[in-house]
């Protein structure tokens, strides 16, 4: 087999290349300017991928629609709304976590069939449907419970909350303050997300319904004559989107542990950024899910690194992370702007 | 000439009659309430703070309530007919226009002043001249960078509102000065807001009256490349639709601010932009740009208002308004939807038809 | 059916709302053979191919296609595809993002036992195919990666793969380069050897007698003959398309010229050129003198009047407007120079569709006052009421929408635009394709009209005889090259004809 191995980088993998070399000089700039607070601990990496685990879920569903040229941003509040259905379910109506977690999942998946009915069927622009979806998500929140509900009595949902799973062999061990040495530790969620970014990397790559959703993304006419069924794979996408959704929305609750109104608003938004960093095109057809988990990771860094800090407003981090997003739409609008002059 | 009546009219159909909607839901609510049914439309005077008495009513609310989603909805409608894309940064931009003009009148770091820092008018130009900055970066990423509207106003959607809570030391800052929280509360027994967006709404069909700004944007929403070789700088056109859009939102931050006489920066013009987009769309404009229809985007504005102010008065909370409000929205595009029209144009065909054959 | 014959029509009609685009035409193709379809524009090709693929339902005739039995209907292209009828079209209708391998294969990737897509194999069979092809093309890199020639030949090379016994190229050759023409004829012969049909549809004649072993010519929905290539020498070819017996040609004499050289310049172009389009041109155009553009569609008649007009930005030469020197960076600096352009593609960029006949008429007047200066509506009222009278635009008010109207009179209001602003030099680039013939000969009387006047008038057609009437003078284009100039005395069907094909008529 004449099989030619050698790695062009073409300017769409460059992006991810960019998005990752921006993270890596990112991390240790900050380990050498915070060694002193910690920066450096395993820990502190861990508890990025900790509190973001929900936003990976998220992002690598947006991924997947961003893809197709489309845009889901209901999903921060379907998030509060999973939280609200799996706090309330637990305290006020006393079903068990795992009847509520099922439901939660199979909530997403209607909620992304209709969204994605009116999306590919009905031709409605995707923000407008996915924006009314926001709306009702958000609303219905606070119809199933207008206040804060914490969740205290599913033995179930809390033990999957505080488990930590301990690094094998004393990796990245330390002692704190008080003398006592710690072992790091990441959390279910943690394992979930991974997993999530894994499956949706493969089925990219290697299933026919990934290869599909890049060719619409690339050309939907082309798509069309090419044989594949573009309403059907456009309205997958949605669907998939809301259920990965969803997924986010139980690692989120198993990290706050409660229900508000409030809750997860904007977290769309963090995610369309984060696609975006990793090098997804809002016009579709190129973007990778790795891309996508480091720019949440990137995300992630700035706020750690904000917090960390501890003299900053923590609004730095999101002016930080806009001009990350200014700095990667521009290089992605340069790149479009030199392919077409090479056409020329 | 009975003709144009006819376009004219259809092409406003769709904002007034969701208004006449809300106003018969609150006709039959105020109905089966015991109250006489016109009372949506009463306006009575009623002294509010001891010595001051203003106007009152439901109908007066929904327009008070409503001015900053009007004067939103003046500039997000020629965004929308010149680059075929919404502006969703205009919420933020609000927050920071606020936040900037309470800043300089309190001073840096002073969360609560009862006189003015720096001259007010210093305060209020300063906040709409940031917006309008924030207008043209908008318009200069979109116009001449060609970047799809949404993503570039996603940063100042993101960036906006933290420059705002870092210009504020991340606190709120009142301003507790009369002649600051005039714009928000009354002039004589009128409210301000409603003065003020009528004054926006005034001036912006006079200069689509008497300027051809009106013609260049919809000729450049409509067809670019045919409006290019007709003369038309279509980069340069989009960018001014991008600062007006600015301009509107700094109008109405400073509104919103001075309504609550302080810079909330986390919560000023929250989720606004999307009620500006829906009362384009709830306008009877196309998403897609093109041709536009200003009265229909501002009857859209207070629709949403009345939609509000309706729900609050049957007892919804304002967290689960928006539940409403998106079955409003997907109703509304629904119908609108090329397939649902050619379904329904098919129907009727077929009922044609079988009376035909009836007959 | 004959067992050489892999496709044919018979008495295919079909029309559009008013017009009979197609009038029992017929078309047969052999295997291995490549068939051109030839025909000037509005004859019919394109319709016909489309009949063909499914885009548009023909009324009657019938269709065979090898190895059906009966006569077929294709629903849609992806129909026609599984019937063993491919299509690549100038623009390619293939995803840009993906490699060639898998734009070779989506949609039916071989699968590893999983039920994943196979990679390594599919990578395999597409580098095979491509050897098979003699294409020298990485397949695992992005096709954006490759010239357009390469795409369209990667599009080929999937409508083979899926066993194609007709191939359909539409206008293929339009933006490829010498050498990549070469490259895609070589790949054509190469299918011929394999029994595939290849319908060839151009407007390049010499690539007709290069690469085709038959010639069909339509012309106004009808069929004029099925031709070899020995049959139809290129001048009878180019009488063919034009419906004029050669010998008739010889006798029509033009009517109507005056000399015009001696008239002040308005224009003088030098060196002007548009990489990649228009090679470096000289051109003068005197006060009140109508100068014809021709050549074959293609041959950069349009982008010419383009480049002094400034729709495309001109990067080499100078350009003199009424004796001095301008720069003209976009139309709106022509514009106030005095110039106009009627672009030949009415849809794209004339018409602004959601707006009345009014606005449009009053676009290009308004964009030259600016914003501020708006036109007052009496005045516009005015305006577009004195076009609509003076052109006769058919309209059922001036408040009426322009896409409502009918092509010919959309025509009229753009010309109205135009001359609304009095300009000083108008390129009218196709002014009356798809006219019915008295508005032609309104718009052709206008033209004369407008140059007594003394103004100055780029006059772009496909069709010779409307030329004659109203040019003083031709300049003739091929390949993106001013050849040479056919003076009043020198125009004739004939000579332009010959000019055309490049007999050597011309200087």
């Amino acid at each position: 087999m004449n099989q030619n191995k050698k790695l062009k980088i073409n300017s769409n993998n460059l992006l991810l290349v960019i998005t990752i070399a921006l993270f890596v000089v990112m991390y240790i700039a900050g380990c050498i300017v915070y060694a002193d607070k910690g920066f450096t601990r395993l820990q502190t990496f861990l508890n990025i991928l900790i509190n973001n685990a929900g936003l990976i879920c998220i992002a690598s569903g947006m991924t997947c629609v961003m893809l197709t040229g489309g845009i889901d941003i209901s999903v921060g509040s379907v998030v509060a709304m999973d939280c609200m259905i799996i706090a309330v379910g637990i305290e006020r109506w006393g079903w068990s976590s795992p009847v509520l977690m099922i439901l939660v999942l199979a909530v997403g998946i209607v909620f992304g069939l209709v969204q994605g009915y009116c999306i590919s069927y009905l031709k409605i622009q995707p923000f407008i449907v996915t924006m009314a979806g926001m709306f009702f998500a958000r609303g219905m929140t606070a119809v199933i419970c207008t206040e804060q509900v914490s969740i205290t009595s599913d033995p179930v949902f809390t033990t999957l909350s505080s488990f930590k799973i301990e690094m094998p062999f004393g990796i990245g061990s330390y002692v704190n303050k008080k003398g006592i040495p710690q072992i790091p530790y990441i959390r279910a969620s943690v394992i979930v997300a991974l997993l999530v970014v894994l499956v949706i990397f493969l089925m990219l790559r290697y299933t026919r319904f990934g290869r599909s959703l890049y060719a619409v993304g690339g050309n939907q006419q082309s798509a069309t004559l090419m044989g594949l069924d573009v309403k059907k794979v456009t309205l997958k996408a949605y669907i998939l989107s809301s259920f990965l959704a969803s997924i986010g929305g139980i690692c989120y609750c198993l990290n706050t542990m409660s229900g508000t109104t409030t809750q997860a608003a904007g977290l769309e938004m963090d995610a369309i950024s984060s696609a975006v960093i990793g090098g997804t095109l809002l016009t579709g057809g190129v973007g990778n899910v790795v891309g996508s988990l480091f720019g949440v990771m990137i995300n992630g860094t700035i706020s750690t690194l904000v917090k960390t800090n501890g003299k900053l407003i923590s609004s730095w981090a999101n002016i930080v992370t806009a001009i990350l997003l200014c700095f990667f739409i521009v290089l992605q609008a340069v790149f479009v702007k030199i392919k077409e002059r090479k056409k020329a | 000439m009975s003709k144009l009546k006819g376009i004219t009219k259809k092409r406003l159909f769709l904002p007034v009659f969701s208004m006449i909607l809300v106003i018969l839901i609150n006709v039959v609510y105020d109905i089966i309430s015991g109250n006489p049914p016109l009372s949506f439309f009463s306006i009575t005077i009623r002294s509010i703070t001891g010595d001051s008495s203003v106007l009152y009513g439901r109908l007066i609310d929904v327009l008070n309530r409503g001015s900053e989603v009007a004067i939103l909805a003046i500039g997000m409608t020629l965004v929308v007919s010149s680059s075929a894309g919404t502006d969703i940064s205009v919420g933020s931009v609000m927050s920071l226009s606020g936040g900037l003009c309470c800043m300089l009148l309190a001073g840096y770091g002073v969360t609560n002043v009862s006189e003015y820092a720096n001259p007010l008018w210093a305060g209020l130009l300063a906040g709409i001249a940031i917006a309008c900055v924030c207008g043209l970066f908008n318009g200069f990423l979109v116009a001449y960078m060609n970047i799809q509207p949404m993503v570039a106003t996603l940063i100042l959607w993101s960036a906006g509102r933290a420059i705002g809570l870092l210009l504020c030391n991340s606190q709120i800052v009142y301003v507790r000065v009369p002649s600051f929280q005039v714009f928000g509360s009354y002039v004589g027994i009128i409210p301000t807001p409603i003065i003020i967006a009528a004054v926006c709404i005034l001036i912006a069909s006079l200069v689509l009256r008497f300027t051809a700004l009106g013609t260049f944007i919809q000729s450049v929403g409509i067809n670019k490349r045919a409006a290019r070789i007709s003369g038309f700088n279509s980069a340069k056109i989009i960018l001014v639709t991008y600062v007006i859009c600015g301009l509107c939102a700094g109008i109405a931050g400073l509104l919103a601010t001075s309504r609550i006489y302080s810079a909330d920066t986390n919560n000023i013009g929250l989720n606004m932009e999307l009620d500006a987009i829906l009362a384009v769309a709830l306008g009877g404009n196309s998403l897609g740009g093109g041709k536009f229809n200003l009265a229909g985007s501002i009857i859209g504005a207070y629709t949403i208002q009345a939609i509000t102010t309706t729900l609050y008065a049957l007892g919804v909370s304002s967290a689960q308004a928006p539940v409403f409000k998106a079955v409003v929205v997907i109703l509304i595009v629904v119908i609108q939807a090329e397939p649902v029209k050619d379904y329904f144009k098919k129907l009727s065909a077929k009922k044609v038809a079988a009376k035909g054959a009836k007959a | 059916m004959d067992k050489n014959i892999v496709l044919t029509m018979r008495g295919i009609c079909m029309t559009f709302p008013g017009v009979k685009a197609l009038d029992n035409v017929d078309f047969t193709l052999r295997k291995g053979e490549i068939r051109a379809l030839m025909g000037e524009n509005g004859a019919g090709k394109s319709t016909l191919i489309k009949c063909l693929t499914g885009v548009n339902k023909f009324e009657t005739g019938e269709i065979h296609v090898d190895g059906i039995d009966g006569p077929i209907v294709n629903k849609d292209t992806l129909d026609a595809q599984k019937k063993g009828i491919s299509t690549v079209y100038q623009e390619v209708n293939l995803c840009p993002n993906l490699s060639v391998a898998e734009n070779l294969y989506i949609g039916r990737e071989p699968l590893t036992k999983f039920g994943t897509v196979n990679r390594r194999k599919m990578i395999a069979m597409a580098a095979q195919l491509m050897k098979d092809l003699d294409l020298d093309i990485e397949v695992t890199q992005n096709l954006e990666n490759y010239s357009l020639a390469l795409q369209q030949m990667i599009a080929i090379a999937r409508a083979v793969d899926m066993k194609s016994k007709v191939l359909i190229l539409d206008e293929p050759t339009s933006s490829l380069d010498d050498h990549e023409v070469s490259l895609l004829f070589k790949m054509m012969r190469q299918l011929r050897e394999q029994g595939v049909g290849i319908v060839f549809v151009t407007h390049f004649l010499e690539q007709v007698y290069e690469v085709c072993d038959g010639i069909t010519v339509l012309r106004n929905g009808t069929l004029v003959g099925e031709y070899t290539v020995e049959e139809l020498p290129r001048v009878k070819l180019v009488a063919a398309m034009m419906g004029k017996d050669f010998d008739d040609l010889a006798s029509i004499k033009p009517e109507g010229e005056k000399d015009m050289t001696h008239a002040p310049l308005e224009i003088e172009a030098k060196g002007l050129s548009h990489a990649g389009k228009i090679k470096p041109f000289n051109l003068d155009i005197h006060k009140g003198e109508v100068i014809g553009l021709t050549g074959l569609l293609g041959s950069g008649r349009s982008e010419l009047a383009r480049v002094i007009y400034g729709a495309d930005r001109a990067q080499t030469g100078t350009l003199k407007v009424d004796g001095k020197e301008v720069t003209i960076k976009s139309p709106i600096d022509a514009m106030n120079l005095g110039m106009g352009l009627l672009p030949d593609d009415r849809k794209a960029e004339g018409i602004i569709g959601d707006l009345s006949v009014r606005e449009n008429i009053i676009l290009a007047m308004q964009a030259k006052l600016g914003i501020f200066k708006r036109i007052p509506m009496a005045k516009q009222i005015e305006i577009a009421d004195k076009y609509i009278e003076m052109l006769s635009i058919k309209t059922a008010s001036r408040e009426t929408l322009i896409k409502q109207l009918s092509g010919g009179n959309q025509q009229k209001v753009i010309l109205a635009r135009w001359l609304a602003t009095n300009p000083d030099f108008l390129v009218l680039d196709e002014p009356t394709r798809g006219i019915d013939i008295g508005t032609k000969t309104e718009i052709q009387k206008l033209v004369i009209k407008l140059a007594d006047e003394g103004k100055s008038i780029i006059f772009i057609s496909s069709e010779v005889e409307e030329m004659l009437r109203t040019c003083n003078r031709l300049a003739v284009l091929r390949d993106g090259e001013k050849v040479g100039e056919l003076e009043s005395d020198e125009m004739s069907q004939e000579g332009v004809m010959k000019a055309i094909a490049g007999g050597g008529a011309s200087e």
